[in-house]
């Protein structure tokens, strides 16, 4: 299939596959059952210039758009979804900071985590505030040059391994949503300690964990933007991430699809390969053609948003819950392609159908999505 | 500050076991298939990658290999995944040369860029296997020579102190440099290309030195300057048919003994 990419983009995919096939597949499996962070891979991504895709070029990055970390993130998805669910949550994190941040700020921060010396964190979810984000009660008090943080933060990707968070937090609870505003919170600051690490159906080697601040003082130029800014940069960064989320959905099909059509040619039953069955092939179609749908929407997703247009919560939306209701259906397929060998550990298939499902669920859940969807479509026709 | 200039000696091999031998020249058949950097040469560029990060006193690495001229693509690799600048000796005249004619090219470019403190060599070739063009190097260059490295311990603008595995164990063996050094796998774990180098690689002009830059005659070079030559390559014939048992020692006892039994009526 030919994507008219050129020579810079298809280098992004070749070096992505590379690390794909020879550092994450051999080992993904035991990460997988260990729970083990992987730190190496992370690093490998970092030396190969990887982080560097969407950072501007004066702060040592590369300057290239969505589109490009969409490819990465799509070849990561491929091999596994615990990698690239911690090399798109670091970007994640760093986004608000490319998006609103001031320019000592991004001297500060943006080269340390274009090379990958450096992870970072994007801490929105709190205990009582999932879909409804607005409901979040960590708070930050101004005293003197200070922000002084109190609270909890929830599920927060790369917790404990990043060294940067953006974390949101309410500076004036009576404005409601529009009083939260977004710091900048580093590792080993007094007052911020890590919780429990969850124990997880699927991406079981990326980190999930809780962010607990108590009396944690933040130097006042920690603030990203302005008080009360904070769910517009949440809001901003999302629209812009959430193609990358597709993307991640798109290739962990990909892969599940490339392990089932291997299967369904070797499998034999009947004494013939179980690929000659039109119930099986019918089944490699549609998973074919879903995926290739799925990854147009994203491509074009993030062409737009790499476009400077304004209006992208919808597309961008629709991009995300496409793709990750096609990767949980694929995989799914894919794990009945393989018949009780699918379900075993020992094959591949197991963990993607495991790791799609939160796909469905982070960055937004697909029933919020299709509300933004909605709303939009209702309220802008065409 | 005297610096060290690190030289990577690379070479370009099919990426397949299965090779095909044309009977009438006795030589490997190129054609269809994919080639790649000599699996073993990979930690070679990776140890002089990383030992320029490592330490300050190496100035500037570069990869060189003796092939023909698609023999650049690993040049360009070389180049992707951190080496500073490469090098690509070729010439229709270097055709078929043996490891004696090979050591004579590559100690004459050593020569030419002016010598190097360190020069590092992967193990032996896929193809050719004889590990021995990295020795001969060493001994035109008159400089010593340590095999099978795994790790570089220490090194200085003067010396440098390496661990080997020999068959009954490791050794740390320390030389004056400059120094050949050939490594084994366990040495690191080569790294995949950068963004920034492939884009760097891909503008990279490859120079090309042929035996008359080299101020090499033609009898020193290539087949003529050989003093082996193949005669005739083939896959020696099966003389003995070999079983391997499998399962646990009882299991493996009891497969033999009913092996055994079977051919009593043979003996
Ligand atoms: C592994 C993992 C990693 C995560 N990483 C991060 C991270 O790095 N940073 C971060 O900030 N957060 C992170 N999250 C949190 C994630 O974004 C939230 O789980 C998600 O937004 C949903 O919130 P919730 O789980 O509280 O579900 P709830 O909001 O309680 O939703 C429960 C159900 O109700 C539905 N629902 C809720 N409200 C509505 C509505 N108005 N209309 C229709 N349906 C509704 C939901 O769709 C869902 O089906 C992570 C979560 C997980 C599981």
């Amino acid at each position: 299939m030919d994507y008219f990419l050129t020579e810079e983009q298809q280098m992004i995919i070749d070096i992505c596959r590379e690390i794909t096939e020879k550092k994450v597949k051999p080992i993904r499996a035991e990460l997988d059952e260990k729970q083990v962070f992987p730190a190496e891979i992370l690093k490998e991504i970092g030396g190969s210039d990887l982080f560097r895709l969407f950072i501007p070029e004066d702060y040592e990055g590369m300057g290239t758009g969505i589109f490009e970390v969409c490819l990465a993130t799509e070849e990561l998805s491929r091999g596994d979804l615990s990698v690239a669910t911690s090399y798109a949550a670091s970007g994640l994190g760093f986004l608000p900071i490319i998006i609103s941040g001031d320019e000592d700020q991004k001297k500060k921060y943006l080269p340390g985590l274009a090379s990958g010396q450096r992870l970072a964190a994007f801490g929105l979810t709190e205990p009582e505030a999932g879909s409804d984000a607005g409901g979040i009660k960590t708070r930050a008090i101004r005293e003197g040059d200070h922000y002084i943080l109190n609270g909890t933060k929830q599920w927060i990707t790369n917790g404990g391994e990043a060294d940067v968070y953006t974390i949101f937090a309410m500076t004036d609870p009576k404005k409601g949503s529009r009083g939260a505003s977004a710091f900048i919170v580093e590792k080993g600051m007094d007052g911020f300690e890590f919780g429990k690490k969850e124990d997880k159906m699927g991406i079981r080697a990326s980190a999930t964990r809780e962010l607990i601040f108590n009396d944690c003082a933040l130097p006042k130029e920690n603030i990203i933007g302005k008080e009360g800014m904070g769910f517009l940069i949440a809001m901003k960064t999302l629209d812009r991430s959430r193609p990358a989320v597709g993307a991640q959905g798109v290739g962990l099909a990909q892969g599940a699809l490339e392990e089932a059509l291997d299967y369904s040619r070797i499998r034999k039953q009947f004494s013939t390969s179980i690929s000659s069955f039109q119930a099986v092939r019918h089944m490699l179609a549609d998973m074919a053609t879903q995926v290739e749908a799925a990854r147009n929407l994203v491509y074009h997703a993030a062409k737009v948003v790499d476009s400077g247009k304004k209006d992208i919560s919808r597309l961008s939306a629709m991009s995300k819950v496409f793709a990750s209701d096609m990767a949980m259906q694929v995989t799914t397929d894919a794990v009945q392609i393989f018949g009780g060998y699918g379900y075993m550990k020992e094959y591949p298939v197991e963990k993607m159908m495991r790791d799609a499902k939160i796909l469905q669920i982070y960055e937004g859940t697909n029933q919020i999505q299709r509300d933004v969807i909605a709303l939009d479509l209702i309220k802008k026709g065409f | 500050m005297v610096k060290i200039k690190v030289v990577v000696c690379i070479k370009q091999v099919p990426g397949t076991t299965d090779i095909k031998i044309d009977p009438k020249t006795n030589t490997l058949v190129r054609e269809g298939v994919e080639n790649i950097i000599n699996p073993f040469d990979s930690y070679a560029l990776e140890e002089g990658v990383s030992l320029k990060e490592r330490m300050e006193q190496v100035s500037g690495t570069i990869a060189l290999t003796m092939g023909p001229p698609q023999a650049a693509q690993i040049l360009k690799d070389a180049i992707s995944v951190g080496i500073d600048s490469s090098i690509l000796l070729s010439d229709p005249e270097f055709a078929g040369a043996d490891t004696w004619a090979t050591a004579k090219t590559i100690s004459a470019a050593v020569k030419k860029i002016g010598g190097a403190g360190l020069l590092i060599f992967g193990k032996q070739t896929l193809d050719g296997d004889t590990g021995q063009v990295g020795p001969e190097t060493a001994q035109r260059l008159n400089i010593p020579f340590i095999g099978y490295v795994s790790q570089i311990i220490e090194m200085d603008k003067k010396k440098i102190r390496v661990k080997r595995l020999m068959e009954h164990g490791y050794e740390t063996i320390e030389t004056n440099l400059p120094a050949a050094i050939s490594v084994i796998k366990d040495i690191n774990q080569p790294r995949v290309p950068s963004l920034r180098g492939k884009m760097k690689a891909s503008k990279a002009e490859i120079p090309v030195w042929d035996s008359s830059f080299l101020g090499l005659g033609p009898k020193e070079v290539g087949l003529s300057g050989s003093f082996t030559q193949v005669v005739k390559v083939f896959t020696p014939k099966a003389s003995h048919e070999v079983m391997m048992l499998e399962g646990s020692t009882e299991q493996q006892v009891e497969k033999l003994y009913e092996k055994l039994k079977g051919l009593k009526a043979g003996v």
